[in-house]
């Protein structure tokens, strides 16, 4: 067979090849488990761990305070509040923190835990990361502070503002011509 | 002759810097539409909003891993991602935040301030459907998390129809590389949706039957009404406009004379279809040009002539979407969302005109 008929043979087993580009490799189930740090409402993704309100205000003391303040009462026009507002929502001016206007307690754990420290984000251990949840929440009065927070009792704390959120409504503004 | 051009000395138009904290890295810088011309946006101009600052990521070592409700979890590297069949779109990019202080009355002195969080970009990348057939969605597959490798691995869940609609992985900005400042090197780009959502510096896709009500999309971009409950995923940015000049700030020769009237106007929900102006406070409207091609999910320019009678006159823009849209006053706005939703503020923005030729912000 001449050279160009076995070019064009080639060409068409690779042309008729049903298989994809191939770009990327496999993920290991190791560097999925490594990379995935979403935590969901229902518990799902949070790591072993406990910790309670009296054990986090020591971290929240060294690492947290001196943005959120010493009570989590924020820095004026900088760091926002973590507390306080708690009913306010429908006010002329709200007061949207933890306790007033987050919906789930496992986003504060997963905002910490990705997030903050702000820079030094993602060095807290998983205990240090349910007790620092624990204190802010108890700040907002929301747990007691003996209540230790763990992978089974976070998801179960039931935030303020947890049925405060509806959908989309747009288009809900109508102008006239 | 300069391996890599810099505009002329003369040219000093910049961006202004806003930082919310005493942290850099957390603040936005707002685009000097005052100053363009035309649709696209300098890459060097475009606007930025950060919420744990800018990685500086060396795309060797970059990988993105889709994972989650999917047959095959992949890792792609950028030599990976750059394998798909390309494709390049102009789209408009905007804060959910923009203009956030108009609606509660801080109005803003001039159009960088008040509209600066938006810019329009030729991107370049590919379709995100298409490497999803890679790894094959699960039927169950209803939300795709996008998380980013900032500093604070910023996170947002996404509707799966978007995701297979037109969602974009990006690599290519106005002809080059991404910007840094833009997610370098690929970002998600979802047109027509609030900028938060468009993930910079991508680095996982998981794909979940619910969201993760992640803090960015309930702490976080959601619009408190007035019966103090909040409207949560509100992606979509509606039809809006604004004239860039004359606007607050600039000053026109006193004693009248003709004038042009430019500015933009664009859509989260396809195509403008109408830009009109008012140089009378409101009362008589009278259409604008639209500059051709109008493009889907792009800025429009409009422009109109005026002829100024040297009196003091108040000019302001309002368009219309290809769905009947028609942008609101700010007073038809605060009636059905109250001064404190915020986010995806779109009402007319007039500019007073004063005889002496300045102009400000009403």
């Amino acid at each position: 067979m001449c050279r160009s008929m076995l070019w064009l043979v080639a060409a068409c087993v690779a042309w008729a090849q049903p298989k994809p580009p191939g770009a990327g490799r496999p993920a290991t189930a190791e560097e999925i488990k490594d990379r995935d740090i979403t935590v969901f409402p229902d518990g799902r993704g949070l790591p072993a761990g406990k910790g309670t309100a009296g054990q986090g205000e020591k971290v929240y003391k060294s690492k947290c305070a001196v943005c959120h303040n010493d009570k989590g009462e924020g820095r004026e026009r900088q760091y926002p509040a973590l507390v306080g507002g708690i009913g306010s929502l429908a006010a002329q001016r709200p007061v949207k923190t933890v306790g007033s206007y987050w919906p789930y307690a496992t986003t504060v754990w997963d905002y910490i835990n990705r997030s903050m420290p702000f820079d030094h984000p993602r060095t807290l251990s998983a205990d240090e990361v349910y007790a620092v949840t624990a204190f802010v929440l108890h700040l907002n009065g929301i747990v007691d502070a003996a209540r230790e927070l763990n992978e089974r009792t976070l998801p179960q704390v039931l935030m303020p503002n947890r049925n405060g959120f509806v959908p989309d409504q747009r288009p809900d503004v109508k102008a006239k011509r | 002759m300069r391996a890599y051009g810099e505009r002329s000395p003369y040219e000093t138009t910049e961006r202004v810097i806003r930082e919310l904290t005493a942290s850099p890295g957390t603040g936005s810088s707002r685009t000097p539409h005052q100053d363009l011309f035309g649709t696209i946006t300098p890459s060097a101009l475009h606007f930025e909003r950060h919420h744990s600052g800018v990685p500086g990521i060396d795309p060797a070592t970059h990988e993105l891993l889709i994972h989650g409700l999917v047959d095959r979890p992949l890792v792609l590297t950028m030599d990976d991602v750059r394998r798909f069949p390309s494709f390049s779109r102009t789209y408009f990019l905007e804060c959910g935040g923009n203009s956030i202080g108009e609606q509660s009355g801080n109005t803003q002195p001039d159009v960088q301030k008040s509209h600066g969080l938006l810019s329009c970009t030729e991107w370049t990348g590919v379709s995100l459907a298409l490497v999803l057939r890679e790894v094959g969605l699960k039927p169950e597959a209803k939300w795709m998390i996008a998380e980013g490798a900032d500093a604070g691995r910023m996170a947002r869940s996404i509707p799966i129809e978007k995701v297979l609609d037109d969602a974009l992985l990006v690599y290519g900005q106005n002809g080059e590389a991404l910007r840094p400042e833009q997610g370098y090197p690929l970002r998600l780009l979802l047109p027509g949706w609030e900028g938060n959502t468009n993930v910079k510096w991508l680095h996982r896709l998981q794909f979940t039957a619910e969201p993760a009500m992640s803090a960015k999309e309930t702490a976080y971009y959601t619009e408190l009404g007035k019966d103090g409950k909040a409207q949560i995923f509100t992606f979509v940015m509606e039809a809006r406009s604004v004239i860039t000049r004359p606007s607050g700030g600039q000053r026109l020769a006193p004693g009248g004379g003709f004038h042009e009237i430019t500015g933009l106007a664009w859509t989260g929900k396809g195509k403008i279809t109408r830009v009109e102006v008012s140089v009378d406070g409101g009362k008589a409207w009278a259409d604008a040009v639209l500059q051709e091609p109008v493009l889907s999910l792009a800025v429009a320019r409009f422009r109109f002539p005026w002829m100024w009678d040297g009196k003091p006159a108040v000019i302001q823009s309002r368009c219309t979407d290809e769905t009947g849209f028609l942008q609101p006053t700010h007073d038809e706005l605060i009636a059905v969302r109250g001064l404190n939703s915020g986010y995806h503020y779109n009402a007319i923005k007039p500019w007073q005109v004063s005889a002496d030729g300045s102009v400000t912000h009403v």
